[in-house]
């Protein structure tokens, strides 16, 4: 099968570190991949790489086999390549409801042969809402929102753009085991619905209970991809992650 | 209130000041209500990139300076209706945005400001070196004997002018608040990595709010020439219209259109009554004494003090 995301020897160095090196990764439709790796490995980097944010010196990044080096981030967006970020970043200015009629107006209204009129922007964001569990906090702004209510946010904002990949970006650091499991089953609810999902987590048990396949970097190499409970065995992941 | 009903409310206000200002006997109440005006504009101008977008712009001078050196050039050339001048100041201005905007939106934050602060400097000595304007020499215009359409002085004629423009920029700010491009110029403001994310085309979001502040602020500028009849570079590049600008927005608040509007008729007024009373070079230390204060009492400006005030009393 096509995959719907393809990264090519993708490299990308600041200054003299090289952050990431030769990096190949295919993503097929409807697939949940983990992609792990310790702190520094530079899975936030090939997030940033993938979704425009940075751009990558060497190697190619495909969705849908259209290239997309040197799009900027808000045209994948719209194409349907959405992330969401590790520190969540709210649009605090505005509402709950607000932080998501944006991408309804700016992405999903900006693709061909779409058009939400704001009747049906507001039932969609209250659809979302209710599905993230958001809904009683529509009117607030996100400084009243808790830790877990915000990175709901960040997800639902990145939901609000109907992409077909979705990468989330440690979305449950620092969550508790039930707000974990919140969030998993948000997920899982998402690739239900046909969204491709790439999970970035430190969190060994959801990575492992949510994923169909795992990638793992270290220092800016991939070291292993397949079966997440193969990887697992692998002695170089073991090694990277409990030492020699 | 729909966007068209804002404009009615607004031309009818406009009328209303224009027809109590008949009243008025003082031809000097007119040389001061201009530059009060005059502010009104600048404030909402700026406002638009710096309150809604974040974007702080320290070149305002510029903007301005350009707008009154166009009505200048065409001044010599032909003398042209004021509408031409106005129309032809916010062209050259807009442009000047646009190709500023291209070259540093990619800055933020104080690298931004000072690259917006460096244009106004290399335009003024631009001007000071062309000598067709005057140059450092300065120029002097002739306004015309009378005004068009009008009974009454030419600087009430002006006053009108300015009248109208400070209503048209107030409409045009408010229009942006209430639309699709002030949601997006807000997300920019809020967090830009974000903004794109959510599919917002920032670059593009940013030259337009950049192309129509300076376009308000060429506007603004290109009836000085007949409102001071000798234009010269110090007095149009002034520096004390660069801080006004700023500082005004900041004592009225930036959040929504009102805010510049307050803040501009308050800190103008106080600097003419200043002037007439007390002396003209204590316009500077007022600005800043004020500026001081509403920074340490009220960060978030005139509205903000009221917002904050409506919250309290509703608990």
């Amino acid at each position: 099968m096509e995959a719907l995301l393809r990264v090519e020897k993708l490299g990308k160095r600041f200054g003299g570190f090289i952050a990431l090196e030769s990096i190949d990764l295919a993503v097929a439709p409807g697939e949940r991949l983990g992609l792990i790796g310790p702190n520094g490995s530079g899975k936030s980097t090939l997030v940033n790489c993938i979704s425009g944010t940075l751009r990558n010196e060497t190697g190619a990044v495909h969705f849908e086999s259209r290239k997309m080096d040197g799009l900027p981030p808000h045209q994948r967006t719209r194409l349907g390549l959405a992330r969401s970020f590790q520190l969540p970043k709210p649009f605090h200015s505005m509402t709950v409801a607000e932080n998501l009629h944006v991408p309804m107006l700016y992405t999903v209204n900006a693709r061909r042969g779409m058009h939400l009129s704001n009747a049906e922007i507001d039932r969609r964001v209250d659809e979302l809402l209710q599905q993230v569990g958001l809904a009683v906090k529509s009117d607030r702004r996100p400084r009243d929102l808790t830790q877990i209510e915000m990175r709901k946010l960040e997800l639902a904002r990145a939901m609000a753009a109907a992409p077909k990949l979705l990468i989330a970006d440690e979305a449950m650091a620092g969550l508790s085991h039930t707000e974990v499991d919140d969030i998993l089953s948000l997920l899982v609810k998402l690739n239900e619905q046909g969204i491709t999902v790439v999970l970035i987590e430190h969190i060994m048990r959801a990575v492992m209970s949510f994923s169909q396949r795992l990638a793992v970097l270290v220092a800016g190499k991939k070291i292993a991809d397949g079966e997440p409970q193969e990887v697992m065995r692998n002695p170089e992941v073991v090694r990277a992650y409990l030492g020699e | 209130m729909r966007t068209w009903m804002f404009w009615l409310v607004t031309a009818a206000v406009v009328a209303c000041i224009f027809g109590l200002s008949r009243l008025v006997t003082n031809d000097y109440f007119f040389f001061a209500a201009y530059v009060v005006l005059q502010y009104v504009v600048m404030a909402t101008a700026w406002n638009i990139l710096g309150g809604y977008t974040g974007y702080v712009n320290f070149g305002t001078a510029g903007f301005y300076a350009l707008g009154a050196y166009s009505s200048v050039v065409l001044h010599k050339l032909y003398a042209p209706p004021m509408v031409v001048l106005i129309l032809a100041g916010g062209l050259v201005s807009g442009a000047i945005g646009l190709g500023m905007g291209y070259l540093t939106l990619r800055l933020r934050g104080v690298f931004f400001a000072i690259a917006t602060l460096a244009l106004a400097i290399v335009l003024e000595t631009l001007i000071t070196n062309w000598d067709y304007v005057g140059g450092s020499r300065g120029v002097y215009i002739i306004r015309p004997a009378a005004a068009p359409f009008f009974h009454g002085g030419y600087i009430q004629y002006l006053f009108l002018v300015m009248l109208i423009l400070a209503g048209v920029a107030v409409c045009v700010a408010r229009s942006i608040e209430h639309s699709k491009l002030g949601y997006g110029l807000a997300t920019i403001r809020d967090d830009e990595l974000a903004a794109e994310a959510a599919g917002v085309p920032t670059l593009k979001l940013k030259l337009i709010a950049t192309v129509l502040s300076g376009a308000l602020m060429g506007m603004a500028g290109a009836p000085l020439p007949y409102y001071i009849t000798y234009l010269d570079p110090s007095s149009a590049f002034n520096l004390s219209l660069a801080v006004n600008s700023i500082a005004m927005p900041l004592v009225g608040g930036t959040a929504n259109w009102i805010g510049p509007v307050l803040g501009a008729v308050f800190l103008a007024t106080v600097q003419q009554i200043a002037t007439v009373t007390i002396s003209s070079a204590l316009n500077l230390l007022f600005v800043g004494v004020i500026l001081v204060g509403f920074v340490v009492i009220a960060p978030n400006g005139i509205i903000g003090w009221f917002a904050r005030g409506k919250r309290r009393r509703q608990g």
